[in-house]
């Protein structure tokens, strides 16, 4: 095992996630064998549209969202729990919500094991939230440490091709660093469009970036 | 199968010099000088750097495709020569799966698809075309079908995958001439694609689509996409049916919007819903049976379901189909000298997937290393992005980043091609994955 690691954290705690079901159990089941009580059983209920279980009894409001397209994720189930009807006016759900956040993770992560949608595809939902880099110095090497560059650069010398070559995708050996810099910052703030760029230089902090940099210039 | 490990002693002599007796078969075989006092006891201390009778610590990778070429490269050239790698891959021409639809839809060669391991060789990786037959831990050897023995300090498998036994009824790998699979580079992609050249005018083409988890997900609707490419050009009133047992597929938004866009009518799409769950075939009646309804095809396409190549198993690394492995470093969960890469693994929120495999490979490597010659060791950082061609010129990606916890490879962040998308972007997303291509293959063989 690789010693002084920071781990990424998971999102919730499903241990904990299933003593707060407890609150739910009087209307929902969920598991093996789960039935539709008074509110429909959850399991499968990540990627479902809202009002689509059969023989369940939806307020017609709920049923109004799922053909509006509410689809429960992370992000809106979170939202459904901490206040039900600020989500859907008038739905059947006579719960009053959960306000404390970390209770709405655990659960959440608790559900989450009884849902459907394999978490290994590609476009499966996050289950863990990064390490935060820019907070992390014990860590990260500091600025200019050739083989921490050198060990980030691998990830992306996949796609960016160490010969230079510009096959769709451009050619980074040799960049000055200072252009390199200015065009990271750019898609980690997310100015500069392209979705997987600004998704890698998102998890990149600017030690890194100057790290990277650095590497890049001196290639070729 | 395991040889009789040799004994070994230390013995101190007279002037307080350690040194290693090795006996084999009650002889005294050699005698190697350690080093003296302090400096020996501490080499003592740290048995997997010591290697008797050679002078650099060993790693031995199985497999030479997406992680293991990757993992092999990547240590031998990080390593400056300092540690002895060896590949064990039983193919001399590797023929990269990922990319292969693109061949069976007219887009590729097939020798474009092709890559050696010379440069790999010239740059010192010992490269042993073989196949890994055992693996016995606690000699720390690996046993060849060719008869040799290759002992390790740090053993890397990156397997691929095999299939289930009797996954789909009434198929078997004697089959796989009639019915192939096609899920593994190669021979079986060329037998595929002359049976779609053969088909005759209006004829069914079927594929049965494995469960979750296989390796790369959007895999089969890609073949899908692409063997409907050339039936359009070639065979225009050919038809296409998926029997699938999952109700919803990676991408599937995507796909389903570029079938109707480019080939309607043409694909058939049965998902669990309608049955697409309770399959069988007969490879010499050539008939598909779905939900009991039995059809007639000319090509079909079998996918069973996959486990963690046999290797891993043999190795007794495995728990049920794959092998578990901690997310730090991708070290195997039953024996932290053992390490297992790509599709074989147990791999968390990461798709099996030859980018995967490739982005696990490197963060394997750093931890090997460090382990054996106490380079530095970073933490843990993977991606992987999946780009499918549905059409000419319509390429569609999805892709995330993940993390290491202490349960899993964890996802943090992603993104997906959206419906709608202008034919600009959509070239430029295929473009896109003809440099990752170049690039991938590069950064697996060196060349």
């Amino acid at each position: 095992m690789v010693a002084g690691t920071a781990y990424a954290s998971e999102m919730g705690d499903h241990e904990k996630g299933e003593v707060v079901f407890k609150k739910c159990k009087s209307c929902h089941e969920v598991g093996e064998g789960a039935k539709n009580r008074v509110g429909p059983q959850l399991n499968g209920v990540f990627g479902r549209t809202a009002g689509t279980v059969a023989d369940v009894k939806y307020s017609t409001n709920m049923i109004r969202m799922g053909n509006d397209g509410l689809i429960w994720t992370e992000q809106t189930l979170d939202a459904y729990l901490e206040n039900p009807k600020a989500l859907v006016s008038r739905t059947r759900m006579s719960f009053r919500g959960l306000k404390d956040a970390d209770d709405r993770a655990n659960l959440l992560a608790y559900l989450r094991i009884y849902s459907d949608n394999p978490a290994d595809i590609p476009e499966a939902e996050p289950t863990a939230t990064g390490t935060d880099h820019d907070l992390d110095p014990a860590i990260l090497a500091l600025e200019g440490d050739p083989e921490y560059g050198e060990y980030l650069a691998s990830e992306c010398q996949t796609c960016h091709q160490v010969s230079g070559v510009n096959d769709g995708i451009p050619g980074i050996s040799g960049w000055p660093s200072d252009d390199f810099v200015v065009a990271m910052h750019a898609y980690k703030r997310k100015l500069r469009p392209h979705p997987v760029m600004q998704m890698m230089a998102g998890r990149l902090s600017d030690d890194e970036i100057a790290a990277l940099a650095a590497y890049f210039m001196d290639l070729e | 199968m395991t040889k009789s490990p040799r004994l070994r002693r230390i013995l101190w002599t007279s002037n307080n010099e350690a040194v290693l007796w090795e006996e084999k078969e009650m002889k005294l075989n050699r005698r190697i000088f350690i080093g003296k006092g302090a400096v020996a006891a501490a080499s003592l201390a740290a048995p997997s750097v010591f290697a008797a009778g050679h002078g650099k610590p060993r790693v031995v990778v199985v497999g030479g495709g997406a992680g293991g070429a990757t993992a092999a490269r990547y240590i031998a050239k990080d390593s400056k020569g300092e540690i002895a790698v060896t590949l064990i891959e039983p193919t001399r021409q590797y023929y990269t799966c990922f990319f292969s639809n693109l061949y069976l839809g007219g887009f590729k060669e097939m020798d474009e698809l092709g890559h050696s391991y010379g440069a790999m060789a010239a740059g010192g990786v010992n490269v042993v075309h073989d196949w890994a037959v055992g693996v016995d831990r606690d000699a720390k050897i690996v046993s060849l079908a060719g008869g040799s023995s290759i002992p390790y300090d740090k053993l890397i498998l990156s397997p691929g995958i095999d299939f289930v036994e009797g996954a789909v009824a009434g198929w078997d790998v004697s089959a796989q001439n009639a019915m192939p699979h096609a899920y593994k580079g190669g021979s079986q992609t060329e037998l595929l694609k002359a049976q779609l050249m053969a088909m005759p005018e209006g004829g069914t083409f079927a594929m049965v689509a494995p469960p979750n988890p296989y390796r790369c997900p959007p895999g089969p609707y890609e073949r899908v996409s692409m063997v409907a490419h050339f039936l359009k050009a070639n065979n225009p009133t050919a038809k296409i049916i998926v029997a699938d047992p999952k109700p919803k597929f990676s991408k599937q938004g995507l796909f389903q919007e570029g079938w109707a866009n480019h080939y309607e009518g043409m694909v058939d799409w049965i998902g669990e819903d309608f049955g697409g769950g309770n399959v069988s075939v007969d490879p010499e009646a050539m008939t598909v049976t779905i939900d009991d309804e039995v059809t007639k095809v000319d090509v079909c396409n079998v996918i069973p379901a996959m486990k963690a190549g046999r290797i891993a198993e043999l190795a007794g690394v495995t728990d049920g189909n794959w092998a578990p492995v901690n997310a730090a470093d991708m070290s195997s969960k039953a024996d932290g000298d053992v390490y297992v890469l790509g599709d074989a693994s147990q791999q968390g929120d990461m798709p099996k997937s030859g980018f995967s495999a490739n982005s696990q490979a490197k963060v394997c490597a750093n931890a090997v290393r460090g382990a054996l010659t106490g380079s530095k060791v970073f933490p843990a950082k993977f991606s992987n992005t999946c780009w499918s061609l549905i059409d000419t010129n319509d390429g569609v990606k999805v892709g995330a980043t993940y993390e290491a916890t202490d349960e899993k490879i964890a996802k943090v962040d992603g993104f997906i091609s959206a419906t709608g998308e202008t034919a600009e972007l959509r070239q430029a997303t295929y473009e896109e994955s003809e440099g990752w291509y170049a690039g991938i293959t590069a950064d697996m063989f060196g060349t």
